[in-house]
């Protein structure tokens, strides 16, 4: 069975996958359908959605739809970004701790235990705070309070391969340590860590809104957290300035959860048994 | 007047008066109130600390010589009557015989001298300035006399309760001021006695009833209860649980709509007369383009402050003309004024070689927003949009409050987003932003511009020194008219402050001191 069947299987993957695959077009084309500054007064402030702005307008004027367009690429970049890094450094820690052992092991999950001992999302917020709201400081700090779960997982992987026949094969005839790691040990266990990497897009995103609405995120770009935490003065005057990035948020991260989980079903040997016919 | 016609229009008159509401009504006696206070404030002892949250309670417990009318007119609180000499070098107080402070001790002249001579300068961080000039003699234990080298006139708009608070001298004379353990439960003079301080929760002042006033005040108590969400007070305003709340307790947005309550009443900008804030962009004239004159007459010109006057402050502020608020008695309307003209903005720009590049951009400059809430990050957005229309590209740099008053305070910044109170005076409140001698590194809300113009500098420094009031407003005429051309900093609004009450609360705005007004009069319809 390929890859697509399997993961055609599960129903709620294929929806996600599809709203994923929309959101990705509201950040492609938010330059072309809304060619102009997201910020910028585009008529009179606080109408209702459905007049001359299908969403409505915020306080100042701005086109909401504009907004959730917009918000979508800075959503979405700091989402994967963010990822990737927290993925790298994990990859990076757990590999070294579960190839070498011993006092390497050691020092690297007491590093990686030192990271996990403080709230990640506080932690998240001084790292911001102390380097300046902006939107390298927002990926830093997702990476940096993301990764250790990722190091654990990478770590058992390759404690669990470390010994097997190809590795010590491939020891004995005196391959480089790096090359065992990335070449041989890596592609094996890459299943589970793209699995918990993809759902982990949809805790950055999270995390980027919470920090934007806390004021935290970088004031010259428009995100949907940001949209929500500007408008919760105004809840009680104009609804739609934070239900319409809210619903954003929301569908998007639900639309990866179900792609991580379809993902899973697809890529795990023994469930695919356990489910096949 | 007929015999017939006197009892009928006397008749008339006393249904006039019924109907009339708040002032013609008899103050009724009793009640204890609620009253929002955020954020919990430091501490409450006057001119120990001075931050907006402690003036609100702690102008209950403590008075001044004087408070100030909606004119900013003298008004004998402490102080029953004064001389000044022809000269303006020796002022004489009459002092009140009959009052006591809270721990039953007599008030004498000797706590006014020890306040003036030792207290404040100790510890006032903005009447420092102005009671270093003065010396201050006991001559007998209900007379003072001032002294001066020079005349100050500003001096006469010196002596309110949050300028210039008499403490007790049998309390702090000798003693450690900001160590004092009576700092914790303040002994003042005024209508209201600490009771509790529960931390996180509330502050608790209850009436003083050997207050010098008979029968004042009308309330029992006041609770100030700490509550940290903008929403929560405008919902216990609503629901009745809390009396008042003022300027920053509730978002702007949201004023209109308890207006209309029929419970509350809602005043803007009266009894904030004292308090006069101005918001405005601050340039550092040391970094170009800022020392050029036309580039800041260009952002003058780009900006919309009608919108931002509506959209932004939500109507409750008014569009700033200049340095001195509108309703002091020494403002100059007849000034140079910018109102919204991108041409004549771009004009200026172009005049300046400023021309520009292939993506529109002429300059390119940073903002430092007041991390004050939403309403003040709207201001930056606001800004960046519309300078970004005359090709004046603002990148915007966020920072906490720690860290804006850091940037500000050590000129380390483009242009910056502020607001500072007027004051009774335009020599206490306004020159210390536009003279040369305030330019002081690392010090909040002095000359931070680094603006330097010889003959602005004269003309505040003759309107100081001189004690009469039209020769003052001569002075100060030409001075606003100067800077309105010179725009060292770009003024956006005048802000009317909200006070918001329940519809059973009188007298909270007499003076222009408003809600942080001693209370003596505030009494709580049954």
């Amino acid at each position: 069975m390929s890859f697509w069947q399997s993961f055609a299987r599960n129903r709620g993957g294929v929806v996600g996958l599809a709203v994923l695959v929309l959101v990705v077009l509201l950040a492609v084309t938010a330059p072309f359908l809304f060619p102009f500054d997201p910020w910028d007064t585009r008529g009179a402030p606080l109408q209702a959605p459905g007049g001359a702005f299908a969403l409505g307008s915020d306080m100042l004027g701005r086109d909401v739809l504009a907004g959730v367009f917009h918000g979508a690429r800075v959503s979405l970049f700091i989402g994967v970004l963010s990822t990737v890094i927290a993925v790298a450094i994990g990859v990076v820690v757990g590999a070294l701790a579960g190839y070498f052992g011993g006092l390497v092991d050691e020092l690297a999950m007491r590093f990686t235990e030192f990271f996990q001992t403080i709230p990640s999302f506080v932690l998240a917020v001084l790292l911001v705070a102390i380097l300046t709201p902006g939107l390298a400081s927002v990926v830093i700090a997702i990476s940096v309070v993301t990764w250790p779960p990722v190091a654990r997982l990478a770590r058992s992987e390759f404690l669990a391969l470390r010994h097997r026949e190809f590795v010590e094969a491939a020891v004995l005839s005196g391959v480089s340590h790096v090359r065992i790691i990335f070449g041989e040990i890596l592609p094996n266990a890459l299943t589970p860590l793209v699995i918990m990497g993809s759902l982990m897009v949809a805790t950055a995103i999270l995390t980027e809104s919470a920090l934007s609405f806390l004021g935290l995120g970088d004031p010259n770009r428009i995100s949907w957290g940001y949209m929500i935490g500007a408008a919760r003065a105004v809840f009680r005057q104009a609804w739609w300035l934070s239900v319409f990035p809210g619903l954003a948020i929301f569908v998007t991260v639900l639309a990866i959860n179900l792609v991580g989980e379809g993902l899973n079903d697809a890529l795990n040997p023994h469930l695919r048994r356990r489910t096949g016919p | 007047m007929s015999r017939v016609w006197k009892p009928f229009a006397f008749a008339v008159a006393a249904l006039l008066l019924a109907t009339t509401p708040g002032a013609a009504q008899t103050p009724q006696k009793g009640g204890t109130i609620n009253s929002t206070l955020w954020p919990e404030p430091p501490g409450i002892v006057l001119g120990i600390t001075l931050n907006a949250p402690t003036l609100l309670p702690s102008s209950k417990m403590f008075e001044g010589l004087m408070t100030y009318d909606f004119n900013l007119q003298p008004i004998p609180v402490l102080a029953e009557s004064w001389t000044i000499a022809p000269d303006g070098l020796l002022y004489t107080f009459k002092l009140r015989q009959n009052v006591k402070w809270h721990d039953g001790k007599p008030f004498t002249a000797e706590d006014v001298a020890f306040t003036f001579n030792e207290f404040l300068p100790a510890v006032h961080a903005r009447s420092k300035t102005t009671f270093e000039r003065v010396k201050t003699i006991a001559v007998d234990p209900h007379t003072v006399e001032l002294r001066l080298k020079e005349p100050y006139a500003p001096l006469i708009r010196s002596f309110d309760a949050l300028s210039a608070a008499i403490v007790p001298a049998h309390i702090y004379k000798g003693s450690d001021f900001r160590a004092n353990p009576v700092n914790q439960a303040p002994i003042g003079t005024g209508p209201f006695k600490f009771k509790e301080w529960r931390k996180g929760e509330y502050i608790h002042l209850v009436r003083n009833d050997a207050y010098w006033q008979a029968g004042k005040p009308y309330l029992d108590g006041i609770y100030y209860r700490f509550i940290p969400d903008s929403a929560s007070r405008a919902l216990a305003l609503e629901t009745g649980q809390v009396h008042l709340a003022a300027q920053t307790d509730i978002e702007f947005v949201d004023v209109a709509r308890l207006a209309k309550l029929p419970n509350l009443k809602v005043s803007t900008g009266k009894g904030w007369e004292w308090n006069s804030t101005i918001s405005w962009i601050e340039f550092n004239h040391r970094r170009k383009p800022f020392d050029d004159r036309r580039f800041r007459q260009a952002v003058m010109f780009a900006l919309d402050r009608e919108f931002m006057r509506t959209n932004i402050f939500f109507g409750l502020a008014k569009v700033a003309t200049g340095p001195v608020q509108a309703s002091s008695p020494f403002y100059e309307p007849d000034v140079a004024k910018y109102s919204l003209d991108l041409a004549k903005s771009a004009a200026l720009l172009d005049e300046m070689g400023l021309k520009p590049d292939a993506n529109g951009v002429r300059a390119r400059v940073k903002l430092l927003g007041l991390p004050y809430g939403e309403l003040w990050n709207r201001v930056s957005e606001y800004v960046r949009q519309a300078l970004g229309k005359v090709g004046i590209q603002v990148t915007l740099e966020a920072s906490d409050v720690a860290g804006w008053g850091q940037k500000f305070a050590n000129w380390d910044y483009d242009m910056v987003v502020t607001f500072l109170s007027m004051l009774a005076d335009p020599a206490l409140g306004v020159s210390r932003t536009y003279v040369t001698p305030n330019i002081r590194k690392g010090v909040l809300f002095t000359n931070t511009s680094g603006y330097s113009n010889p003959e602005v500098d004269e003309l505040f420094a003759k309107a100081a020194g001189s004690t009469d009031d039209a020769v003052r407003k001569q002075l100060y005429s030409r001075v606003q008219k100067i800077i309105a051309t010179d725009v060292p900093v770009a003024w956006t609004v005048e802000i009317e402050w909200p006070t918001i009450t329940s519809a059973k609360l009188h007298n909270v705005t007499i003076n222009g001191f408003g809600p942080n007004d001693s209370f003596a009069d505030a009494w709580l319809e049954k």
